[in-house]
């Protein structure tokens, strides 16, 4: 169990969405599976927040627990916070009735689902997808559909051509575009976006990750964005959320979790992801095997795999230490974190930069 | 390009695809796909290739092209000097085709396919070794796989034979797949988005794998990937070559530390800015394309295939398609900004800013 201090929010801060002792769970014939573990964290507003992990660590399962979306039969529990703009009422996500939450998922937080490219009804064109959506929440149809020309313009679509053309008739990146331009159609505060680019090319995500910047300013979004890509991530986050067996184990800004990360998990991710400069002879892959959701790892959930583990990880579970400034990470080493395990392609980056 | 001691030759191959294999436009009307056009490439022992570029420029017909599962529209294959696809069709060729296809192995994107979900991993690797090695007793036969088994981190091999697929992770499983590939003892590996499913945490480990196997077995890799940085790593660590594929031709090619440093292709450079290091300076956000879709492959753009999405663009662009020039160090880009004397300086530029 963790201590409550860390429960507090950061008062300096505007506070969108807040999330305290998230569990879900699933029974299954194995036992009871816990793929989200008391999960804490605060969301700011208009900032970006990305979520990286390896498969199955539980990105999908947190994200889709903020609008209370998590697939049945899981049970959500916990508490998810939402503040609306303008010191409007707090409101309790977990405890929305099916009418109110119809109202908040895409009007107040909107999500493009891992996968959702297929979500596009096949026989319908993209502009009746626009109407309906528009219609659904009783808005005025043709402001949303002038609005949806300059979002889909935004986005580097021809909107007529788009607006006009049945899902099939577009390629992947085309569609996944117009689903983020439907997305916003009702003018959300949030935008959740699960792998958002994974089955698209490199150019084609870099290029919307570059877009999406342009329209987090344009209409003042907060974003969450969840991938496995950590350096395409680091262009656009402000802040990283590392997950490691259904829980955060490091969370702060992006600068921090690259340069000063101060889990073991977060330094060798940041040794086992591939990029252009990484020197080749130092990059190491993550062994042992991924944690199993329905199996509880006494201590520590990443002593299994870690290079520092000792008596004292499997003891008690480490709590969320605070390293100042809004960085928080799980481990009772974090002191020693930086000196035992190295990031050769931060050296590397860093060496060059001074002798410049 | 040439290598010495090539084993597989490509000349001047193209694959066209009409509409009855499927490709019909808006309207139904007859349409045809350059998938591969007029490739050359040669590959050589303990060789290391790695084709990179947006998914519909090709990658995968090439590859499969290569190993002898797709016969080309125009050009030709050579193995070890001996046409594929005469062995194929000739009666007494110096190599058997059946011998060639054994020789030219191929490890796919999804591991899971590639294994028989009712089969033991054991049958799975028995039955190739039997096909291809009838002499080989039961005995031998299980002692090489466990030997290799072992070799690529599944202990005990026991446990893992007895195992079915499901009962594997992925990244257990594309080991498995790479095992059964290699127990043919074959010349190239074709991998084809072969570590794309695996998480980022494991990819360095499987490239790693790959690459030491290579010096064990004398293999040579086809490295087909849509990500930048996962075909530097396999190139640079291997001292291979990167081809830059764009609407099925090969727009760069060269060793990997000249196209990855020093891109002459503004398509190359364009790949290059959409692969984010993690420790870099100042990220540039402008998108170096002048338009995010790829044209239509039925309908490629005159002159320079590239030219609409080229933000280096000039009039001689529209109409003349440019040759490959390549320097000395066999780096070669088909983009007339490679050579300093083209007449392409003095074009006027068709870039609106
Ligand atoms: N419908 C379901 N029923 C039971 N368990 C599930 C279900 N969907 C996912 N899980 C389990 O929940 C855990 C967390 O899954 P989640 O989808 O959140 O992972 P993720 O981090 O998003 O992974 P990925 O990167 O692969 O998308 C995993 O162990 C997964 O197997
Ligand atoms: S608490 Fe112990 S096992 Fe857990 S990450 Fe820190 S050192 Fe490793
Ligand atoms: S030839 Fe012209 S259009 Fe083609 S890549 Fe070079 S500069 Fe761009
Ligand atoms: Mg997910």
């Amino acid at each position: 169990m963790r201590t409550s201090n860390q429960n507090d929010s950061d008062p300096d801060q505007d506070v969108v969405f807040e999330v305290r002792d998230l569990e879900v769970t699933f029974g299954t014939n194995r036992g009871e599976s816990r793929v989200v573990r008391n999960v804490d964290f605060d969301i700011y507003r208009n900032e970006t927040l990305g979520m990286v992990g390896e498969s199955g660590s539980g990105k999908s399962m947190t994200s889709s627990a903020l609008m209370n979306a998590v697939v049945s039969p899981g049970e959500t529990s916990g508490e998810v916070t939402y503040y609306p703009p303008d010191g409007g009422e707090p409101i309790s996500v977990l405890d929305l009735d099916e009418e109110e939450l119809r109202k908040f998922r895409w009007g107040e937080v909107a999500m493009v689902f891992q996968g959702a490219m297929s979500s596009f009804n096949p026989v319908k064109k993209v502009r009746g997808h626009f109407r309906e959506t528009l219609e659904d929440h009783n808005r005025d149809v043709e402001a949303g559909l002038e609005r949806a020309h300059q979002i889909l313009g935004d986005l580097y679509l021809d909107p007529d051509r788009v607006l006009d053309s049945y899902p099939y008739e577009l390629s992947g990146g085309m569609k996944q575009r117009a689903l983020v331009a439907l997305a916003l159609i009702l003018e959300p505060e949030v935008l959740v976006m699960d792998e958002p680019t994974a089955a698209l090319d490199l150019l084609m995500q870099r290029s919307i990750v570059s877009l999406l910047k342009e329209l987090k300013e344009e209409y003042d979004l907060t974003i969450i964005f969840i991938t496995h890509d950590l350096p395409l991530l680091t262009k656009l986050a402000d802040r990283l959320v590392v997950m490691y067996a259904f829980d955060i184990v490091e969370i702060g800004s992006t600068e921090e979790i690259l340069y000063d990360a101060a889990h073991p998990y977060t330094r060798s991710l940041l040794n086992a992801t591939p990029d252009l400069n990484a020197p080749i002879e130092e990059m190491q892959s993550i062994s042992g095997a991924k944690p199993d959701p329905v199996t509880n790892i006494p201590g520590c959930s990443y002593r299994p795999r870690c290079p520092m583990a000792d008596e004292s990880c499997a003891e008690a579970e480490p709590p969320m230490a605070d390293r100042g400034s809004g960085h928080r990470t799980a481990c009772f080493y974090h002191d020693d974190v930086a000196d035992e395990i190295p990031i050769p392609a931060m050296e590397a980056a860093e060496e060059g930069g001074e002798s410049e | 390009m040439s290598v010495d001691n090539s084993i597989l030759s490509v000349d001047d191959v193209s694959v066209h695809f009409t509409d009855s294999s499927g490709f019909l436009g808006l309207f139904g009307e007859r349409q045809t796909v350059r998938a591969v056009d007029g490739i050359s490439l040669d590959i050589g022992e303990n060789d290391v290739v790695t084709l990179i570029g947006e998914s519909g420029c090709g990658k995968s017909t090439l590859g499969k092209t290569i190993i002898g599962a797709q016969e080309p529209t125009h050009g030709s294959i050579t193995y070890r000097g001996q046409d594929i696809w005469e062995a194929k069709n000739s009666r007494d060729p110096d190599i058997p085709f059946s011998e060639i296809r054994r020789s030219l192995q191929i490890i796919h994107q999804d591991p899971g396919s590639a294994l028989n979900p009712n089969q033991r991993i054991l049958t799975s690797l028995m039955l190739p070794l039997k096909k291809w090695n009838p002499n080989l007793g039961e005995e031998e036969r299980r002692k090489r796989i466990y030997a290799l088994l072992e070799r690529v981190g599944l202990t005990p091999a026991e446990d893992f034979v007895e195992r079915f697929p499901h009962q594997l992770s992925g990244g257990e499983k594309q080991r498995v797949v790479l095992v059964r590939s290699l127990l043919l003892n074959p010349d190239v590996i074709l991998a084809d988005e072969a570590i794309s499913a695996l998480d980022v945490s494991l990819r360095v480990e499987m490239m790693d794998l790959m690459l030491e196997l290579q010096d064990l077995f004398n293999t040579s890799y086809v490295f087909i990937s849509h990500d930048l940085s996962n075909a530097r790593y396999i190139a640079e660590k291997s001292g291979g070559r990167i081809a830059v594929m764009y609407l099925g031709r090969i727009v760069e090619v060269g060793p990997i530390e000249q196209v990855i440093g020093d891109p002459q292709h503004p398509y190359t450079q364009a790949l290059k800015w959409a692969t984010p290091n993690l420790y870099e300076g100042d990220e540039d956000d402008d998108l170096p394309i002048r338009k995010i879709d790829i044209p239509d492959p039925t309908n490629r753009p005159s002159g320079c295939h590239f030219h609409p999405r080229c933000p280096k663009a000039r009039e001689v662009c529209k109409t003349n398609d440019p040759g490959a020039f390549e320097d000395e160090n066999g780096h070669a880009a088909r983009c007339f900004r490679a050579d300093d004397t083209h007449e392409y300086w003095d074009s006027p530029s068709i870039v609106d800013d």
